[in-house]
């Protein structure tokens, strides 16, 4: 029979629980590490990592039947026959869009680790000292010197490649040899480092892509198929990295299809003992202890568990007491943007995909910019030589039109705005009793929605990309604006935010509950801002960070 | 090709080597190597992916309401299209049953009606009876047409049964093992990644993945 005893629980084994669950067990602890859905084992699993376009009967598009199944995937480019089923099973797994919220989810083990963008950025202390300076919601507990050793750290072990530019709002760190920038981003980079005098800069991309191979990972083939599980290990994922890594201690139990229903919490200790379990394929509920509990379910399903525990103290559910459970939900807003087309160039090209771009650092209200609205964004882009696909809009049939579809056309670059989202407290999640899940649970009532500061933000996002084309000499530029609906960027943060007071935010300085210093919460949840840099990297390190101060609490009996 | 010794180094694959299978094979063998054996359980199921497309292709027959007569209609507008040049053309490619496939998986209600209408237009005017010239000529109308419509269309308008049909062909050829391999150029696994290479007028484009 299963222990049911651990020295730690660790709920969720997407990035940041796998990162929990590395770090707990090399420094001794026995994990039991969660997941409500099922296994996806490294390499074994990945059925579709090696298929060529033609083994997909639809080539990778979707279906009405996808459609049909997927009525919130289908809302934007996830939903695709090559992965459909990494995402959650909508039907089993619904909830409540107060207002749209596009909620894209993996339940299995990995999680998004194995969909994600990869795209790696530290933050810095433009974005640490933000809500302070802004008189914005509440200030960060931290400062980047608080986890510059921790983003170090993690960079070291997940694999981050990426140049080292000296810029302040997007510190450099250990990287790996950055993927470089192809012909046609390096000439409008040239032009761009010129006419902006640097301030303005195109960099290769920082990714969880291996350039150098690292122990049982190989560098990253350049098969850019990341999202389907990679048989080389290329990219970081909790499979690749940090559950072998966990594994390795022999002090690890992974406990798949475990869906935690609440962190038990014993009033009279004033901490949590454990967490309760329903088997999702049983229906068998199993309380599990512990002395120290991780959360790390992914943003919104940490803070559904935090407001369906404890409830017979804080009605509001563990980590209530300052009302600020639940609130500030944010993203980062996207989908503005310009591209063009580069003249010239017509004998270069590359070989290789790379699964990664260029990144524009964002420039915006900083080192003396001032705008109208608050923060700032980067964009993501790339520039590439046109396919086969240009011809379904040229005129032509027949021999030479074939022969010229199959050649590589002009070269075009584009780029992406990716955009900060101020925290607001009436964005917001709740149990929305009237609705229930598979297993007849009550699921999330989700109100979100951007506001003014965004809605400025976003005229420069699409603008801004344009005038820097056009001063690079990019021809026919156009701009666009696709729309943003929260949700959309998968950058869910906030909810449980970190903060110096348990009267205004969830979490400590350490990602400790105030109200049960035994239960950290380090994914998504905790942030009190967004910044503009993706933010999977920052979960890393808080996470990495907090795990170390947990032991080390641990051993000196504080919890 | 041979097959290098297993002692090999990971070494990338050159561009100068042909054939996905090799590549695929090649793909695994590494990996294998570099776990230390792991991979090699996947191995297998890797493997049958590949002979269960050169299954697929053999053979063609009904697809959702499309006949085989349908088919075969579909398969020579495809080939007029992308006929054979020094690279098989979409008919090799079996363009016409997939085109059938997507109508049938992808298509609405009101866009299937426009698709199969257009092939009875197809077959008013005797496409099938007409020589290669005949249909090529009648398609360069139609393509005239479409694109004369689809540029100027309002939003929310119907297609054009031919911007169907020319958008299905190229897509169907071009995610094609044909289409990938021998119109144009692909590595499973290209193992580097070069920024920037010299390229020649007339070389062909590297396929991307699906």
């Amino acid at each position: 029979m299963q222990s049911q005893n651990y020295d730690a629980i660790v709920v969720g084994s997407g990035i940041s629980g796998g990162w929990a669950a590395k770090e707990l067990t090399e420094k001794g602890l026995q994990v039991l590490l969660l997941e409500r859905g099922k296994n996806i084992e490294h390499i074994k699993d990945y059925v579709n990592a090696t298929k060529a376009p033609w083994d997909y009967p639809h080539r990778g598009r979707r279906t009405k039947a996808m459609e049909l199944a997927y009525p919130v995937l289908k809302r934007d480019y996830p939903l695709n026959e090559t992965n459909v089923d990494y995402w959650v099973d909508e039907r089993e797994s619904p909830y409540t869009e107060v207002k749209r919220f596009d909620w894209y989810r993996g339940y299995h083990v990995g999680g998004r680790s194995l969909m994600w963008g990869r795209q790696s950025y530290r933050w810095s202390d433009f974005d640490f000292e933000a809500n302070a300076k802004d008189g914005i919601a509440i200030d960060w507990p931290i400062r980047y010197a608080d986890i510059a050793p921790w983003y170090d750290y993690v960079e070291r072990h997940a694999g981050i490649s990426g140049s080292v530019e000296g810029m302040p709002q997007l510190p450099d760190g250990q990287f790996q040899p950055a993927m470089p920038l192809n012909c046609g981003e390096e000439l409008i980079a040239g032009r761009l480092k010129q006419h902006f005098d640097g301030r303005r800069r195109i960099i290769p991309g920082r990714t969880a892509n291996l350039t150098r191979p690292l122990p049982g990972r190989s560098q990253c083939q350049y098969r850019n198929a990341c999202w389907l599980g990679c048989p080389f290990g290329g990219y970081f994922s909790t499979q690749s990295s940090t559950l072998p890594a966990a594994m390795a201690t022999g002090r690890l139990t992974l406990k798949p299809f475990a869906i935690v229903t609440e962190v038990l919490y014993d009033k009279n200790k004033k901490r949590a003992t454990g967490v309760r379990v329903l088997d999702a394929v049983t229906n068998q509920t199993t309380d599990y202890t512990a002395k120290v509990v991780f959360l790390c379910a992914s943003t919104l399903n940490s803070t559904w568990l935090l407001l369906r525990s404890a409830t017979d103290v804080w009605p509001g559910g563990l980590g209530s007491s300052s009302d600020a459970l639940g609130r500030n939900l944010m993203d980062h807003h996207f989908r503005a943007g310009a591209s063009g087309t580069i003249n010239g160039l017509d004998d270069k090209y590359y070989y290789g995909r790379r699964p990664t771009g260029f990144y524009i650092p964002r420039y915006r209200n900083l080192f003396g910019d001032k705008r109208e609205y608050l923060r700032g964004f980067g964009y993501q882009g790339g520039a590439s030589r046109s396919g086969w696909s240009r011809a379904v809009a040229e005129l032509g049939v027949g021999a030479a039109f074939k022969d010229a579809a199959a050649q590589p056309g002009s070269w075009s670059i584009g780029g992406t705005a990716f955009g900060e989202m101020l925290p607001n407290p009436a964005n917001r999640v709740t149990i929305d009793t009237n609705k229930k899940d598979k297993w007849g649970l009550p699921v999330l009532a989700i109100d979100c929605a951007t506001g003014e500061n965004e809605r400025l933000m976003r005229k420069d996002m699409m603008n801004d990309m344009a005038e820097m084309l056009d001063a690079a000499g990019v021809k026919d530029v156009r701009t666009y604006d696709n729309g943003y609906w929260p949700g959309m960027g998968i950058h869910e943060m906030g909810t449980a935010r970190m903060g110096r007071d348990p009267k205004t935010s969830v979490l400590n300085a350490h990602n400790q509950v105030w109200d049960a210093p035994n239960v950290f919460v380090t994914d998504g949840s905790c942030m009190a801002s967004t910044a503009c840099p993706n933010p999977s990297l920052t979960y890393m390190a808080l996470t990495a960070r907090a795990a170390d101060f947990a032991v080390s609490e641990l051993k000196r009996r504080n919890i | 090709m041979s097959e290098t010794p297993q002692s090999s180094p990971p070494v990338p694959l050159s561009v100068s080597e042909r054939g996905n299978t090799i590549d695929r094979r090649e793909a695994i063998r590494r990996v294998t190597a570099l776990l230390g054996g792991v991979a090699l359980a996947g191995g297998g199921t890797l493997f049958s992916a590949v002979e269960r497309a050169h299954a697929r292709a053999a053979t063609v027959r009904q697809v959702g309401t499309f006949t085989a007569q349908d088919i075969a209609l579909l398969d020579e507008v495809a080939d007029t299209i992308l006929p054979e040049t020094k690279t098989p053309g979409a008919k090799a490619a079996h363009t016409g049953a997939f085109m059938a496939l997507m109508v049938t998986d992808t298509y609405d209600e009101r866009q299937q009606g426009i698709f199969r209408d257009g092939m009875q237009r197809l077959n008013d005017a005797a496409f099938m009876a007409a020589t290669p010239a005949q249909r090529l000529a009648k398609l360069e109308q139609l393509d005239r047409e479409q694109k004369t419509y689809t540029d100027t269309r309002a939003q929310g308008a119907p297609p054009h049964y031919f911007r169907q049909m020319k958008e299905l062909a190229l897509l169907g050829y071009f995610t094609s093992e044909i289409g990938c391999t021998q119109a144009m150029r692909y590595r499973e696994t290209p193992g580097r990644f070069d920024p920037c290479v010299p390229y020649t007028p007339g070389e062909t484009q590297w396929a991307g993945h699906a």
